[in-house]
C-alpha cells in the first residue's frame, strides 16, 4: 500500500524523524485555516500517488492564508496524470540549503534492503541514476541486523556528505529505518532531505510503500487506507474477502488460484482477438474452497459489473475436487435466482472432473455452457461476450 | 532420483495439530511421505493418529520442539503449516534446529520477516561453506516427487513418475501443467512460491533438473513482478543443456496492481510479463502462450525414446 505524502509525513514525525508542519486540507476553506494556524508562507501540495506534480502545476508557494485559499481551489480537483486531486496537504515553507536524497527498500532480486544516498536531491532519482550513478551510493543492508548507527555512518560517507554533517545525517537515517522495520514498509523515500538555513537537517517530502501481509500487527495500518479512489467493486469485494481487481473489459473472470486467474485473463485476451477484441473484465481468485456461498459471492460481485456481458468460470479441481465446485456453482445460481443474468462458461478439470460435469449437465441450467479445456472455455466466453455487444 | 525430496526424507510437521496441519498431514502419508512426527509446544507428549499409505493406523509423536523432533526421529526435512504471525519463529526455529530441509506453505507472510529467516538461512553453514538450511516458499504448494514423497498440498494423484521437471511460482498452474502432461509423468514438481522473497528460487531448481539423471526436460513457469524470470534465462543460457519450454502468466496484468500473490506486481516497466518472455526467448526458451501450447511445446522438446509410449 502506498501513502499520500501527509501520511508520509505523519508516521516520520510518529518515528522521531525531523518534518516540518504539515496539515492535509480537502477544502480551500480548511487550506486556509491550516495556513493561518502554521503562519508564515506555506506550500500547497497536491496529494496524489504519482510524480511530477511539481511540474504539473500541484506544488504552489503561498505567502499568505488567502493565497492558500486561491491555490488549493486551483489545485483541489485537478487531474495529474490521471490521478484526481482530492486532497492537499498545506506545508510549513522549508528555508533550503542544500538537498539531498536518501531511500532504503526491498532489494527482491538479492533478497536483502538497499539503502540509497546521495548529495544531490530534488530531481527524479531514476534520472540521477542514469545519469551520474557516481552521485548515488547504494549500500546492501543485512535484514538480520538493520541500519544501526555504523551501518548509517557507512552510507553517509558512500553518499559523499562532508565529514561536519555526517552525525547529524546518520542520525536522521537510523529514524528513517525504525520507520521502514516498525512500519513493516518495503520502501521509505526522503527525497528532498535538506539542510535548512538553520543547518538542520529536515525530511521535506517523502513517500513510503507499506507491506499488506503485516497488517495483523499494524491495526492503525487500515485507516491509512484510500478508500475515496477505490473502485466500489474492488471495496465491497475486500468486505467479503475475496481477491478481486476490477480491470476494463467484458469477459467477467472466477478461477482459483492466482496464478491459473492471471493465466485466465491472458487466455481470455487472446480468444478476445478473434471475437470484437473483447477483453477481461476483472481478476478474481476464490482460493482453494470453492463453496456455493464463496462462488456465489464471486458471481455477485461480478455480474454487479455493468461492463460484462459474459462470465468464464475456469477452476482446476485439487483439493477442492470438481464435484464440490459444480455443487458450489449450482448453489450458487440458485441462491442469486433472477440476478445472474449473463451467459455463464464453465471449465472444470482434475479431480473428480467427470463427476463435477455430470452434476453440471444434469442440472442444466439455461445460462450454463459447459467447456472442454481452457482454451475453448476462454473461446466460448469471448464469443459470447462479442454476440451480446453486437446485439445492442 | 528425483530434486530435493525423496521416499527417504524423514518429514516433521510444524502446526500438526491445526486444521491445515492435520488435514494436509493425513493427505502426506496417504501419498507415501514418510511423516514421522509434529511440533507443538503446547501438545508436546501427545499423539495424533491419522491412516499410512495402505490404510493402517499409525500414530504420530507431537514435539514440544523442532531439535528435540530431529533427535527423537531422525527428521530431516519440516513442512510449516502455521498462521502468518508465528511463521517467522517456526522457520527460525527449523533454521537453528540445522534441519536440511523447510517447506513454508503458509500465505501472507510479511516480507520482512522473510527476509530475516532467509538472512538466518543463508548465514548458516556448514564446514564445506554450503547453507544448511534449503528454505522452499513462503506461500508454495511446496514439493512432490510423484511416487515417492509429497511434502505440501499439491494434490498427490494428478501423476506419476516420470520424466519432466517442473519449477513454478504458482500452485494452481504447477496442478494445470502436471494434469496436461500427466502421461509423460513427473521426476519432481516445486512449486517456489509467489512472494517478493523466498528461498528456493528458479536458477536453484533448474541446476537441480540439469544434475538430475532422471529429469528429460524442464517446465519453468513464471509470473509478473520481479525479474527471477530474466535471472532464470540468463542462467538457463549458461548452464542447462536439457530441453526447457517456459510459460509466463500475467501479460493482460495492469501496472501497480498486485495480482493475488504479494509479489505480483508490475511496478513501472520492471516485471511485465512481456520482457519475461523475451528474456527466456532469448535464451533459446520456448515459451508457450497458454498453458496447453506451453504443454504441446514440451511434448516437442521431450527426448522420444524417453516418452512412455517408446517403453
Amino acid at each position: 500500500m502506498d501513502l499520500f505524502e501527509y501520511q508520509a509525513r505523519d508516521l516520520f514525525e510518529a518515528h522521531g524523524v525531523p518534518v516540518l508542519a504539515g496539515i492535509v486540507a480537502h477544502t480551500p476553506e480548511e487550506a486556509k485555516a491550516a495556513a493561518e494556524k502554521i503562519g508564515g508562507v506555506t506550500v500547497v501540495k497536491a496529494q496524489v500517488k504519482v510524480g511530477g506534480r511539481g511540474k504539473a502545476g500541484g506544488v504552489k508557494v503561498a505567502k499568505s492564508a488567502d493565497e492558500a485559499f486561491e491555490h488549493a481551489q486551483k489545485i483541489l480537483g485537478m487531474d495529474i496524470k490521471g490521478h484526481t486531486v482530492k486532497k492537499v496537504m498545506i506545508a510549513q515553507g522549508a528555508d533550503i540549503a542544500e538537498e539531498y536524497y536518501f531511500s532504503v527498500l526491498l532489494d527482491r532480486s538479492n533478497r536483502n534492503y538497499l539503502a540509497m544516498c546521495s548529495v544531490e536531491g530534488g530531481m527524479e532519482i531514476e534520472q540521477l541514476a542514469v545519469e551520474r550513478p557516481d552521485a548515488l551510493a547504494k549500500v546492501p543492508v543485512d535484514p538480520a541486523t538493520g541500519i544501526d548507527q555504523a551501518k548509517a555512518n557507512e552510507i553517509v560517507e558512500a553518499a559523499g556528505f562532508a565529514p561536519e554533517l555526517r552525525e547529524k545525517v546518520a542520525d536522521v537515517i537510523v529514524r528513517l529505518w525504525d520507520v521502514f522495520k516498525g512500519e513493516d514498509a518495503t520502501l521509505v523515500e526522503v527525497n528532498p532531505l535538506v539542510k535548512t538555513g538553520s543547518g538542520d537537517i529536515v525530511a521535506l517530502d517523502g513517500k513510503v510503500s507499506l507491506d499488506e501481509n503485516a497488517s495483523f500487527r499494524h491495526k492503525d495500518h487500515e485507516e491509512l487506507a484510500d478508500k475515496d479512489s477505490e473502485d466500489p467493486l474492488e471495496a465491497k469485494a475486500k468486505a467479503l474477502d475475496l481477491n478481486y481487481v476490477k480491470l476494463d473489459g467484458e469477459v467477467g473472470i472466477i478461477g482459483n488460484g492466482a496464478g491459473l486467474v492471471m493465466s485466465t485473463l491472458d487466455v481470455v485476451a487472446y480468444a478476445g482477438e478473434k471475437h470484437g477484441n473483447v477483453k477481461p473484465a476483472n481478476f478474481l481468485d476464490i482460493g482453494g474452497g470453492a463453496s456455493a456461498e464463496v462462488m456465489a459471492n464471486g458471481l455477485s460481485i461480478i455480474l454487479g459489473d455493468d461492463q460484462v456481458k459474459s462470465v468464464f468460470v475456469n477452476v482446476f479441481g485439487g483439493i477442492t475436487a470438481c464435484d464440490a465446485v459444480a455443487n458450489g456453482i449450482v448453489g450458487a445460481l440458485s441462491k442469486l435466482g433472477d440476478t445472474a443474468n449473463k451467459p455463464l462458461v464453465v471449465r472444470l478439470d482434475g479431480n473428480n472432473v467427470d463427476e463435477g460435469r455430470r452434476i453440471l449437465h444434469e442440472a442444466n441450467h439455461p445460462l450454463v455452457t459447459l467447456a472442454e479445456n481452457m482454451d475453448q472455455g476462454a473461446d466460448k466466453a469471448a464469443e459470447l461476450a462479442n454476440s451480446s455487444n453486437s446485439v445492442k | 532420483m528425483s530434486i530435493f525430496l525423496n521416499k527417504n526424507n524423514k518429514v516433521i510437521v510444524q502446526g500438526i495439530t491445526g486444521s491445515e496441519g492435520s488435514k494436509h498431514t493425513a493427505r502426506m502419508l496417504a501419498a507415501g511421505t514418510n511423516v514421522v512426527g509434529g511440533v507443538n509446544a503446547r501438545k508436546a507428549g501427545t499423539t495424533v493418529k491419522h491412516d499410512d499409505q495402505h490404510g493402517s493406523p499409525v500414530e504420530l509423536p507431537v514435539f514440544g520442539s523442532v531439535k528435540e523432533a530431529m533427535a527423537e526421529t531422525g527428521a530431516d526435512t519440516s513442512i510449516v503449516f502455521v498462521p502468518p504471525a508465528f511463521t517467522k519463529d517456526a522457520v527460525v526455529e527449523a533454521i537453528e534446529s540445522e534441519i536440511g530441509l523447510v517447506v513454508v506453505i503458509t500465505e501472507g507472510v510479511p516480507v520482512q520477516d522473510s527476509a530475516e529467516f532467509w538472512a538466518l538461512a543463508q548465514s548458516k553453514k556448514d564446514s564445506n561453506g554450503n547453507q544448511i538450511t534449503r528454505i522452499i516458499g513462503p506461500n508454495c504448494p511446496g514439493i512432490i516427487t510423484p511416487g515417492e514423497a509429497l511434502v505440501g498440498i499439491t494434490p498427490a494423484n494428478i501423476t506419476g513418475k516420470g520424466g519432466v521437471g517442473l519449477v513454478s511460482k504458482s500452485g494452481t498452474l504447477t496442478y494445470q501443467m502436471m494434469y496436461e502432461l500427466r502421461d509423460l509423468g513427473f521426476s519432481t514438481a516445486i512449486g517456489i512460491g509467489g512472494d517478493p522473497v523466498i528461498g528456493t528460487t528458479h536458477i536453484d531448481a533448474l541446476a537441480a533438473f540439469e544434475a538430475d539423471p532422471e529429469t528429460k526436460a524442464i517446465v519453468m513457469i513464471g509470473e509478473i513482478g520481479g525479474d527471477a524470470e530474466e535471472r532464470a534465462a540468463e542462467f538457463i543460457k549458461n548452464n542447462v543443456t536439457k530441453p526447457v519450454v517456459g510459460y509466463v502468466a500475467g501479460f493482460t496484468a495492469p501496472e501497480g496492481k498486485t495480482m493475488g500473490h504479494a509479489g505480483a506486481i508490475v511496478s513501472g516497466s520492471s516485471g511485465t510479463a512481456q520482457a519475461k518472455k523475451e528474456a527466456l526467448e532469448a535464451a533459446g526458451v520456448k515459451v508457450g502462450k497458454t498453458p496447453s501450447e506451453t504443454a504441446h511445446l514440451l511434448r516437442s522438446v521431450y527426448p522420444k525414446h524417453e516418452a512412455p509410449s517408446a517403453l
